[in-house]
């Protein structure tokens, strides 16, 4: 756990770049620090390990006030990633890897092995450990930066905005890549960005800052887009953030209906006796084959032989944003809700789908 | 050109204490001495402002106004405070003239390692002496060396004033030749210098590949 205890960064000159913050981090989780420029976001992480020492307050890690730890010893047990990455460029890729551990004199033979076993985490292939970092694109730099910071295996990891140098396609993968160690590993990460949608995937708290380097508000990504503290956190927000609510909520609990799912070999008589304009056709294996239009079905004969239109799917996994596509992007209104199968288990409409999310 | 054949075909050049070969031991004796002398002054001194930026201007200015030091003035005048018969005239000036582009590239190569870099170093929890060595010296070497080659070759053209002075190396060759009106010895001695300025050059483009990063060079192999 990482404690702000009544922390104030004042430059000479006057400019208070941190006012007063209390916050605590809690271990194990995604810390976002967000804010427009100049909020004091990156002072505040820096503070962490010392990059920057606080004017007033004091920082503790674990309970120990980083102030009495000399800087190097407290920085080796602090995993570190910048912007730039800022990988040596006289060193190969696995010394560039091994920095921490080399500083803290682990065995040359030690260093080397979990330093490729670093590159594998962060996905990157053992072959460019004897590369230089001129060699390799942005986004592989920046993974490379990620593992150096693991190396020595420091329970703290801190990103000052590590991906916002990369195009928004790499981000992405990287942004994954980062959840899905995270969700190995369990470090105490502090994140800043100043983007709000890095912050709401990726944290789980975010604290938002204000300019003059106040705390507007900390939150789960959730309670923040539903609820922000006041009209600076609101606009920060973004005008979306509605629609950016439901990409947290998953789709699983939404509620189904399956009076409309009819199989193929089902007589159209029968078929005209349901109440629903739309009838999903579903093969042998329950599996949906598109929609029928109850009024418009053939006067004699099965399911199968109805005209259909295309159907829109989402999982259990998805998102409530993945679904409500699903059901806008069909001209039924409705999404199917699928099996990892690929069996329809149910449809839901739009309405039901806005619905859900003030239930 | 029929100077210099006679100068190099001349076998009584080729051996004995005023012989060529002697005579370019004692030329690289003087300028390695002074170069030496000048990278010790130079090189700590360049990386120590660099790295801290303190100091900077004096360095510089200083360095820049040693490089306006007429040479041979400084010869006769190190000469009158010291005498003939040492080799102090000769060490002091060609001191002078190499610190002014060791000090200047190595303080500029230094300053120039970039930011992030050294932030990342710090963050790491790297000292101060280990972002120096590790991260800034490294980065900066292909100035350094650039300074070095830079020092090395004009030291090695103006150690014939050695000759001014009494002393060796290859300026006897050109003095002595302008005394007794023997030209062919003063062309031989002329080209001798520019031939051993061109290999000293060589020497550091060699150098340059084995003490430069191929990640800084910015090429493997």
């Amino acid at each position: 756990m990482i404690t702000f205890e009544g922390v104030t960064k004042r430059y000479a000159g006057g400019t208070v770049a941190v006012a007063d913050l209390d916050l605590e981090v809690p271990n194990g989780e995604i810390t976002v620090f967000v804010g427009p420029s100049g909020c004091g976001k990156t002072t505040s992480l820096r503070m962490i390990n010392r990059m920057i020492d606080p004017t007033e307050g004091r920082i503790l890690l674990n309970g120990v006030d980083v102030a009495t730890v000399d800087p190097p010893t407290l920085r080796r047990g602090i995993g570190y990633v910048i912007q730039q990455a800022g990988l040596f460029p006289h060193r190969k890729i696995v010394d560039n890897v091994a920095t921490v551990p080399h500083l803290l004199r682990w065995d040359k033979r030690k260093a080397r092995e979990r330093a490729m076993e670093l590159l594998e985490l962060v996905g990157l292939d053992p072959g460019l450990a004897g590369r230089y970092p001129f060699q390799l694109s942005g986004g592989q730099q920046q993974r490379v930066g990620v593992a150096r910071a693991l190396a020595a295996d420091p329970p703290v990891l801190l990103m000052d905005e590590p991906f916002s140098a990369v195009d928004p396609i790499v981000r992405t993968s990287l942004q994954d890549e980062l959840l899905r160690l995270q969700s190995e590993l369990r470090k105490t990460i502090v994140f800043v960005t100043h983007d709000i949608d890095e912050a709401i995937k990726l944290g789980d708290r975010i604290a938002v800052f204000k300019v003059g380097g106040h705390l507007a508000q900390v939150a789960g990504p959730a309670t923040l887009l539903a609820d922000p503290a006041d009209d600076f956190v609101r606009e920060f927000l973004g005008r979306d953030r509605g629609i950016r609510r439901l990409s947290l909520v998953t789709a699983g609990e939404v509620r189904l209906r399956d009076d409309n799912l009819i199989a193929e070999r089902t007589d159209v008589v029968e078929a005209r006796d349901r109440d629903a304009p739309w009838l999903l056709v579903l093969d042998k294996d329950s599996r949906p084959r598109g929609w029928a239009r109850t009024s418009e079905l053939p006067a004699a004969g099965t399911m199968a032989e109805a005209a259909l239109t295309p159907y829109h799917g989402f999982g259990r996994d998805d998102s409530l944003r993945g679904a409500l596509d699903a059901a806008v992007l069909s001209v039924t209104g409705l999404a199917v809700a699928l099996d990892g199968d690929g069996r329809a288990v149910g449809t839901v409409s739009r309405e039901d789908l806005l619905g859900g999310l003030h239930g | 050109m029929n100077f210099l054949l006679d100068f190099l075909a001349n076998p009584e050049n080729w051996s004995g204490p005023y012989g060529i070969p002697q005579r370019v031991l004692e030329h690289l004796e003087f300028s390695g001495l002074a170069l030496l002398l000048a990278a010790l002054i130079a090189l700590p001194v360049g990386m120590l402002v660099g790295y801290t930026g303190r100091g900077a201007v004096i360095a510089v200015v200083s360095a820049n106004a040693a490089r306006a030091l007429p040479t041979l003035g400084l010869v006769v005048l190190v000469v009158l405070l010291f005498g003939v018969g040492t080799t102090a005239p000769v060490l002091i000036p060609l001191v002078a003239l190499a610190v002014p582009p060791i000090l200047v590239n190595t303080y500029e190569g230094v300053r120039g390692a970039d930011a992030d870099l050294q932030d990342a170093a710090v963050g790491m929890g790297m000292t101060g002496p280990q972002v120096l060595f590790r991260v800034c010296v490294p980065v900066a070497m292909p100035l350094i060396l650039l300074g070095m080659r830079t020092a090395a070759v004009q030291v090695v053209a103006t150690a014939t004033v050695a000759a001014f002075v009494g002393l060796g190396g290859l300026g006897r060759f050109i003095i002595d030749g302008l005394q007794t009106r023997d030209f062919s010895s003063t062309v031989g001695g002329a080209v001798l210098v520019a031939v051993l300025a061109l290999a000293v050059q060589g020497a550091f483009v060699a150098a340059q590949r084995l003490l430069v990063s191929p990640g800084v060079r910015g090429q493997v192999g």
